[in-house]
């Protein structure tokens, strides 16, 4: 009696839930296509769905320093000079042309005629003008990178840009106070791209969330931490440009979900591929591996200050005792270059006659005794507690660099901290050896350099606190050169003195993946991260 | 009835009060500098010596503490210092998600954790009985993340039967009126919307009602059991009344005190605690909001956020206390 109660029980409670569940089911009768599947192509209207790891912070390029923001902003607003498809030469942008006096101190710029603002005002010189005004007006809170590409604001002493003036309609000029080797590069940046003066005149915090440019596509919606939408600017004075309609940016922050969102189909286009789902992505019909040319870093910085550190023979000894092409082949799938430089081979300047120093324990013993350290010694080694993309995982990294120094008597304690904790912590110099990595803005080698490894930048960016009078030099000299072929020399003596002080051990160049839809097209990475979509359409 | 909620209204204030300074002094008591974090690696001194003074953070922490609760008590929750926008403002949408996700998934719980919790209780020993009470210990210990990204790969990818993350297909978005999606879809009368919205909460739903399903089945089990035995179900079987009225009706109205402390206690939960789920599931909840805002040391999202999901956790034990009394009039406010 009870028995059969129970079966006809727990068979309702069954039916119920298989009801549930067939709820869930398809009822247009659709076989195979999943939900997310929604009119990509086929139907009326095109749009590209992009999955990435977050949300932008602004969509005023010139308030922000997060690659989220530029990522969008890339699509909506042009500057004056533009970096190459897959690379960082200068081609014109909004500037047709340009011309650059002998002395380097004055820039004359040709403007593209006819181009107009998504509201409809008139882009000319009058607003490039307006434009280098906010900024130069503004401060170090309100406008970051201005202050660190052109040397400071309206009236500092060490800025850059003496004056911007409109010669007349479609003719811009660019007084400098000294000459200034990347500013064409600098122009080129994200965070330098040209607003409607109109738009931004309503208030700058208002501007944020109503951005106004001329580039292809122009602003719809944001919707905070899920999606930003943006649509085809049907004015854009490039003939046939874009060819979508639409560009949704999705934030999905789990890698392995955004990696689901695209294999069922309901993103088109997803980046943060991890370097051990590349070969999954290759192997589905349904899917493209995009690799995005490698401009960035991945070291381990040696604290200069930190005894044994302070000793050149030691950091030496590190770069002896790492294995980098099993950390290559192990944790980068071998989709990195093995780094000898603390600049990737594809920036101008970099020196390829420098000898890397070559895995070898019996030198690192060697050079351990030279120092007075044959017993060894304990230390802290920082692993990064976030993937990026020149560092996927920083834990198990961290696991082999600790039994390579184990081989020679180094025994390294791995220590890590919630990501913000662990840049500020190493920024003041506790760390003993910590992992970090990055990506550079410009392509220039200034970019690397002179930012990661100069005394100027101890406390922001040289966590290393590797300070060096020649380098110093040879990076201010540098910053000036307007000659390439004298600028690269400097650097090439600088990468010597580098190599040979040893205050990084540089681990590899990364490159960084995408996955997308079989049937996209035209889409091309580009190596500062921020990928332009004009050209991207649907077969 | 009524003195008894504005007492209970009153002694909120203390713990509310408590816990945000509780809250202001942890976070400063972390290392990591808001303006350095803001600024990103590339900014330089100047730039975080200038940050740190427009938001007042070179004030004394006493001085800024007060200056944050004169705020609060204008309604004033701060301004976001990553996004510059008032917290008031920007906050709801966070939290209609949540409260959207949350809801459903407690409902989920609720239906099937209490049914099988009393199946349980009814045929106890039996198969079903064994197997359920595995199974809410398997959903108790499962990892969430895991569980989500395993419901995606079967129900999204496989299967190709529901989305995998977010809230609404993005091709066709939902023009948001109250950010409650499901509402929004029916206010704007798209029932096509209304049904991709509903198939898009149901796995991170089911994903965040795993653990409180099994917690309320547990407990209903063993509070049901211990109802079954007393005297007044012995009772009312030998009326001869049907076993399916007994447990359903006499018995259930008994066990659900301890219940409901326990669904109180666990809405809460789901409230703040679904960061797990929302980054599985990119849903754009607060819990995410908040979680995102201790990674940028955003301070006044992090203060406000954790004092909204606070009231909303007092609150729903206040309604808990109230509906003691409407279900067991013996139980007496004073």
């Amino acid at each position: 009696m009870r028995k059969g109660k129970l079966w006809s029980a727990a068979l309702i409670m069954l039916l119920v839930l298989s009801a549930a569940l067939a709820a869930c089911g398809n009822d247009d009768g659709k076989e195979g296509t999943a939900s997310g599947d929604g009119e990509k192509s086929s139907g009326k209207e095109k749009t590209l769905v992009f999955g990435r790891g977050g949300d932008s912070t602004s969509l005023d390029p010139s308030r922000v320093t997060e690659g989220e923001t530029f990522k969008v902003t890339v699509n909506l607003f042009e500057t004056l000079v533009n970096f190459g498809e897959q690379d960082t030469t200068i081609q014109p942008g909004l500037a047709k042309e340009w011309e650059t006096t002998d002395d380097g101190l004055t820039y004359t710029f040709h403007l593209e005629e006819g181009v107009k603002f998504h509201d409809g005002t008139d882009f000319n010189a009058d607003a490039v003008v307006a434009n280098f005004e906010r900024w130069a007006g503004g401060d170090a809170e309100k406008f970051p990178y201005y202050s660190s590409m052109f040397g400071g604001f309206e009236g500092d002493e060490e800025a850059v840009i003496e004056s911007v003036t409109a010669q007349d309609e479609n003719t811009v000029v660019f007084k400098l106070k000294r000459p200034q080797a990347p500013f064409l590069k600098n122009l080129a940046m994200s965070m330098f791209a040209i607003s409607s003066p109109e738009a931004f005149a309503k208030g700058d915090d208002d501007y944020e969330r109503n951005p106004v440019g001329t580039g292809p596509f122009k602003f719809v919606e944001w919707k905070a931490n899920d999606s930003i939408t943006i649509e085809k600017n049907e004015d854009y004075w490039q003939e046939g440009l874009p060819k979508l309609d639409k560009v949704v940016f999705r934030s999905i922050p789990d890698n392995a979900a955004r990696l689901n969102a695209l294999t069922a189909g309901e993103i088109d286009l997803a980046d943060g591929i991890n370097p051990s789902d590349g070969e999954k992505i290759e192997n589905d019909s349904n899917l493209q591996l995009f690799e995005r040319p490698s401009m960035n870093v991945g070291y381990l910085g040696l604290t200069v200050t930190r005894p044994p550190f302070d000793k050149k023979e030691v950091r030496q000894a590190m770069n002896y005792a790492i294995d980098k092409q099993t950390i290559i082949d192990s944790f980068f799938e071998g989709r990195a270059e093995l780094a000898k430089n603390p600049m990737p081979s594809s920036i101008s300047g970099y020196n390829d006659e420098i000898e890397e120093y070559e895995y070898n324990p019996e030198k690192a013993k060697e050079l351990l005794k030279q120092a007075g350290l044959e017993d060894g010694f304990e230390m802290e080694l920082w692993a990064m507690p976030v993937p990026r993309p020149y560092m996927p995982d920083g834990t198990k990294v961290a696991e082999v660099i600790q039994s390579n120094l184990a081989d020679v008597g180094i025994k390294a304690e791995i220590v890590s901290y919630e990501w913000a904790t662990y840049l500020d912590k190493a920024s003041k110099g506790e760390a003993d050896a910590f992992m970090l990595g990055w990506t550079g803005d410009n392509g220039d080698a200034d970019n690397f350099l002179y930012v990661l490894l100069d005394e100027d930048n101890i406390g922001s960016n040289n966590y290393t606190y590797f300070k060096n009078d020649e380098t110093h030099k040879l990076f201010l000299e540098a910053q000036t050169e307007v000659d390439e072929d004298k600028r690269n020399e400097l650097y090439m003596k600088a990468q010597e003195i580098l190599h040979d002080e040893a205050p990084w051990v540089p681990l590899a160049h990364s490159t960084p993946l995408l996955g997308g839809a079989a049937d996209l097209t035209g889409f091309k990475p580009h190596p500062t991260g921020s990928d332009l979509l004009s050209n991207v359409d649907f077969k | 009835m009524l003195s008894y909620i504005g007492k209970r209204l009153f002694q909120l204030i203390p713990v509310l009060l408590g816990m945000t300074f509780v809250v202001f002094m942890m976070i400063r008591a972390i290392p990591g500098n808001p303006a350095q974090v803001i600024l990103g690696q590339q900014a330089t001194p100047e730039a975080v010596a200038a940050l740190n003074a427009k938001l007042g953070l070179d004030q004394p922490w006493y001085i800024q503490f007060f200056s944050y609760l004169k705020g609060i008590f204008t309604g004033d929750l701060g301004e976001s210092m990553r996004t510059r926008l008032p917290v008031a403002d920007e906050i709801w949408p966070y939290l209609a998600a949540t409260l959207e996700l949350a809801l459903f998934a407690m409902i989920v719980a609720v239906v099937i954790g209490i049914n099988a919790g009393i199946i349980s209780a009814w045929f106890q020993n039996s198969w079903f009985d064994y197997t359920a009470m595995i199974l809410a210990l398997v959903g108790v210990s499962m990892p969430i993340f895991w569980l989500g990204l395993l419901g995606q790969w079967a129900f999204a990818i496989e299967l190709q039967w529901l989305p995998t993350t977010g809230r609404e297909q993005v091709r066709d978005p939902v023009s948001a009126v109250t950010h409650l999606y499901l509402l929004d879809a029916m206010l704007n009368g798209r029932f096509d919307q209304l049904w991709e919205v509903f198939k898009h909460l149901i796995l991170p739903g089911l994903a965040l009602a795993t653990i409180p399903m099994a917690i309320i089945a547990r407990m209903t089990r063993s509070s049901m059991l211990e109802v079954m035995r007393s005297d007044f179900i012995r009772t009312a079987r030998a009326k001869g009344q049907k076993m399916f009225w007994v447990v359903y009706k006499h018995a259930l109205k008994n066990a659900i005190i301890p219940v409901l402390t326990i669904v109180g206690l666990q809405m809460g939960m789901l409230l703040g605690g679904a960061i797990l789920t929302e980054t599985i599931f990119a849903w754009p909840g607060i819990g995410r909001y908040i979680y995102d805002a201790i990674n940028y040391r955003d301070y006044p999202v992090i203060q406000s956020g954790i004092l909204v999901v606070a009231f909303f956790f007092v609150m729903i034990n206040l309604i808990v206390d109230l509906l003691y009394g409407v279900i067991d009039p013996r139980i007496k406010y004073d």
